[in-house]
C-alpha cells in the first residue's frame, strides 16, 4: 500500500489533502486499499475471511486491463442525480461505487431551525414519491416525545393515507422499472393509474406531492365528504389494472430474461448491509414492521407480507406488484372500519383552536398566534421511532432540548442503507443489467442525499 | 427488558431510554466490544448510526458515572429474531471526537459513519474510505456542528449588493 492511499482516521491532515482530489470516486486499484476494494467488488462477507476465494474475488487484476467509467449523475436511468462509478472488463462490472450528494440540501440542518408544526413540510420533501411515510415517522417521533393522544379516527386516517401513498409509490417504481427496460407502455399505466391517487390527495389535503398532511397531534383536515366512494373505486380500478400488469410484464419472455436471477442477494448479505423493505423481503425474511412491530392500527387489520425465495429482480418486482394488492386490501378495512370522531388532539397544546373560537375570543387568537410563531414546546429527551415506507425501515432520531425546535433531527432513509447493496449486486453482471439493479434497489435522491 | 440488561457486559452503563428501548452508555473503549457482544446474541442488524452535537447542552442528563462530551454517536441495533431495539450511545470527545468503526461487525455502517465524518468532523479507525459523502470534495468545515452557521456560506443566486 503506498502512501498515497492513506485515507484513514489517524492521519488528519493527510485526510484533507486525499478527500479534496476526487477522492469519492472510484480510484484505481492501486490506491485502494483492500477492505475498500472488497467492498466495490461486493465481497460482504468476506470482510472478516471467512469464505474468501481468490478466483473468486479478483484482487490481483491490473489497471490497464480494466476501464473505469463514469453513469451519471445526469443519467436518465439513475432515478434522479445517482452517479455511479464503473469498473469494467468488457461488457461485465468488476467493482462498482455510488457517489452520492448531489441533491444534498442539508434538511437535517434546515430541520433545526424549524419549529415543530413547521418540521412537517420539511420532512415531506425527503422521499418525495412516498412523502406520507416521511411526516408519519416525523410525528410520530414527536408524539412520543410529546406523550400525546392520537384520536382514533386520526390513526385510521394515517394508515389509509400511509397505504395510499404506498401505492402510489410502487406504482411509479414499476412505471419507471418498466421504461427502463423499454416498456413504454408500462410507464403509461403506473403514471395513469397513479394519477387517481393523486387526485384524491389533492382533494383531501390541497396538494398532490409534499402534502404536510400528516402532522404532530393528527392529521391536517378531516376526510372530504364521499370519500369513500373515492376510495373504493381507486381500489377497484388499481386491483384490476394489476392484473393488467400481471399480463404485460410478468410472463413476458424479455422482461423475464431481464429479471429473473439476475443481481441476486442473499438475506446474511442483506442483514449486514442493514438493508431493508422489499430487496430484504425478496431474501425471504419475513420483516415487515408493520407486522413485526406494528405501529398504528396495523394489528387490527388483515394483510399478508410478501416474501420471494431467491433476492433477484424478479422477485423484489414480484413482491411489489403484489403489496399493492395487499394495500388495496388494508385500505378496504379502513373504509370499514373508519371510526367517527376527532382527525386531530384536542389538546391544546398542540392544536389550535377552531377558526370560529379566534373571531370570538382574544384567549384562542393568541394561542393561535403562539402556536404558529413560537411553537409548542416539546419535553427534554431523544426517541427513535420507525415505520415501514415503501423502500424499508424509515427511522426518525429526534433530540429535544425542551425548546420549540429540535435539537437534531435525523432521518434514517431507507434508499441511503439500501444503496450500499448496489456493488455486491452489480458484481459480474453486464453494464446493460446496471440499469435494472438500481431500479430494482428503488432509490429516491431526494431522501438518500437529504 | 429483562433478557437485555443480561446481555451487556458488566461495566457497562444501562439505562432505559424512550419508548421501551433500552440504552446502553459505553466509553469509547468499551464501545466495540459492546457492539460485539450485542450481535453475538442475536442482533442482527445496525439500523442506524448518526452522530449528535450537544455544543450548548454539556450539563445534559446522562446516567450516573457518565462525563458528558460535546459529540455523540448514537447507534441503534434491531434484532429480528427477538424483535427488540437497542440503543447505543458512546461520549466521542470535545475537540478532535475519534472513535473505532464498526465496520468489521457490520459492513452497512460504511456510508453511515461516512456521514457522520462528514457533517461533523467524528473520526472513524479503521474505516475503509474515509472521504466526504454528502458535500463535495473540497468543502471546508463540518456543516452539521453547532457552530457551523445557518447563512455562513453566500447564496449563489441572491440578489448582488446595491451600489451603495
Amino acid at each position: 500500500m503506498s502512501d498515497e492511499t492513506v485515507r484513514v482516521a489517524e492521519r488528519v491532515d493527510a485526510l484533507v489533502v486525499e478527500t479534496s482530489e476526487g477522492a469519492q470516486g472510484l480510484q484505481p486499484r492501486r490506491r485502494t486499499d483492500t477492505d475498500e476494494l472488497g467492498r466495490e467488488v461486493g465481497a460482504v462477507l468476506r470482510q472478516s475471511g471467512l469464505t474468501l476465494d481468490p478466483n473468486d474475488v479478483d484482487y490481483e487484476r491490473r489497471d490497464d486491463e480494466t476501464m473505469i467509467i463514469n453513469m451519471g449523475p445526469a443519467h436518465p436511468s439513475t432515478h434522479g442525480v445517482l452517479r455511479l462509478m464503473l469498473e469494467l472488463d468488457g461488457e461485465f462490472v468488476l467493482r462498482t461505487k455510488p457517489v452520492i450528494g448531489y441533491l444534498h440540501t442539508g434538511m437535517e440542518k434546515t430541520g433545526e431551525v424549524l419549529s415543530y408544526v413547521q418540521g412537517g413540510t420539511n420532512v415531506t420533501r425527503m422521499d418525495y414519491v412516498s412523502p406520507i411515510a416521511n411526516e408519519l415517522g416525523y410525528s410520530m417521533a414527536v408524539e412520543k416525545l410529546l406523550e400525546v393522544e392520537v384520536p382514533e379516527r386520526a390513526i385510521w386516517i394515517r394508515m389509509m393515507m400511509a397505504e395510499l401513498n404506498r401505492i402510489a409509490s410502487h406504482l411509479v417504481w414499476l412505471a419507471t422499472n418498466g421504461m427502463d427496460l423499454g416498456a413504454t407502455t408500462m410507464m403509461i399505466f403506473g403514471f395513469r393509474e397513479r394519477e387517481l391517487v393523486l387526485a384524491f390527495f389533492e382533494k383531501t389535503t390541497g396538494l398532490r406531492m409534499n402534502l404536510n398532511y400528516v402532522r404532530p397531534g393528527g392529521v391536517a383536515a378531516d376526510l372530504p365528504d364521499g370519500w369513500e366512494d373515492d376510495v373504493v373505486l381507486i381500489c377497484d380500478t388499481i386491483y384490476e389494472r394489476t392484473f393488467e400488469y400481471d399480463e404485460l410484464l410478468t410472463g413476458q419472455p424479455i422482461f423475464r430474461g431481464r429479471m429473473v436471477g439476475v443481481a441476486p442477494i442473499t438475506a446474511e448479505e442483506c442483514l449486514a448491509l442493514g438493508v431493508t423493505g422489499p430487496v430484504l423481503r425478496s431474501t425471504g425474511v419475513p420483516w415487515d414492521l408493520r407486522r413485526s412491530m406494528p405501529y398504528l392500527a396495523y394489528d387490527q387489520v388483515d394483510f399478508d407480507v410478501i416474501v420471494g425465495t431467491y433476492g433477484d429482480n424478479f422477485d423484489r418486482y414480484a413482491i411489489r406488484l403484489n403489496e399493492i394488492r395487499e394495500s388495496v386490501r388494508i385500505i378496504r378495512q379502513c373504509v370499514e372500519k373508519m371510526p367517527k370522531g376527532d382527525y386531530r388532539t384536542q389538546d391544546p397544546k398542540v392544536t389550535p383552536p377552531p377558526r370560529a373560537r379566534i373571531d370570538e375570543s382574544m384567549e384562542a387568537l393568541i394561542h393561535h398566534f403562539k402556536l404558529f410563531t413560537e411553537g409548542f414546546h416539546v419535553p427534554a429527551g431523544e426517541v427513535y421511532s420507525a415505520i415501514e415506507s415503501p423502500r424499508g425501515e424509515l427511522g426518525c432520531y429526534l433530540v429535544s432540548d425542551g425548546g420549540p425546535k429540535p435539537y437534531r433531527l435525523h432521518v434514517r432513509a431507507p434508499s441511503f442503507v439500501n444503496l450500499q447493496a448496489v456493488p455486491l449486486m452489480m458484481r459480474g453482471g453486464l453494464i446493460s443489467d446496471a440499469i435494472t439493479v438500481i431500479s430494482s434497489v428503488d432509490p429516491i435522491m431526494g431522501e438518500v442525499d437529504r | 427488558m429483562t433478557s437485555l440488561s443480561l446481555t451487556a457486559p458488566p461495566g457497562v452503563v444501562t439505562a432505559s431510554v424512550m419508548a421501551s428501548d433500552l440504552g446502553c452508555f459505553p466509553t469509547s473503549e468499551q464501545y466495540v466490544d459492546l457492539v460485539r457482544s450485542f450481535k453475538e446474541d442475536g442482533f442482527e442488524m445496525c439500523v442506524d448510526l448518526c452522530a449528535v452535537d450537544y455544543l450548548e447542552h454539556l450539563d445534559r442528563a446522562l446516567p450516573d458515572g457518565i462525563v458528558a462530551t460535546r459529540f455523540e454517536i448514537v447507534v441503534n441495533l434491531l434484532s429480528l429474531s427477538k424483535k427488540q431495539r437497542v440503543r447505543i450511545r458512546v461520549q466521542v470527545g470535545d475537540e478532535s471526537p475519534i472513535i473505532d468503526s464498526l465496520f468489521s461487525l457490520y459492513p452497512g455502517t460504511e456510508a453511515m459513519e461516512r456521514e457522520a465524518f462528514d457533517l461533523f468532523g467524528v473520526l472513524f479507525r479503521n474505516h475503509p474510505d474515509l472521504t466526504r459523502i454528502l458535500m463535495p470534495e473540497d468543502w471546508e468545515g463540518h456543516p452539521l456542528r453547532k457552530d457551523y452557521a445557518v447563512g455562513k456560506i453566500p447564496v449563489q443566486f441572491k440578489e448582488a449588493p446595491g451600489p451603495r
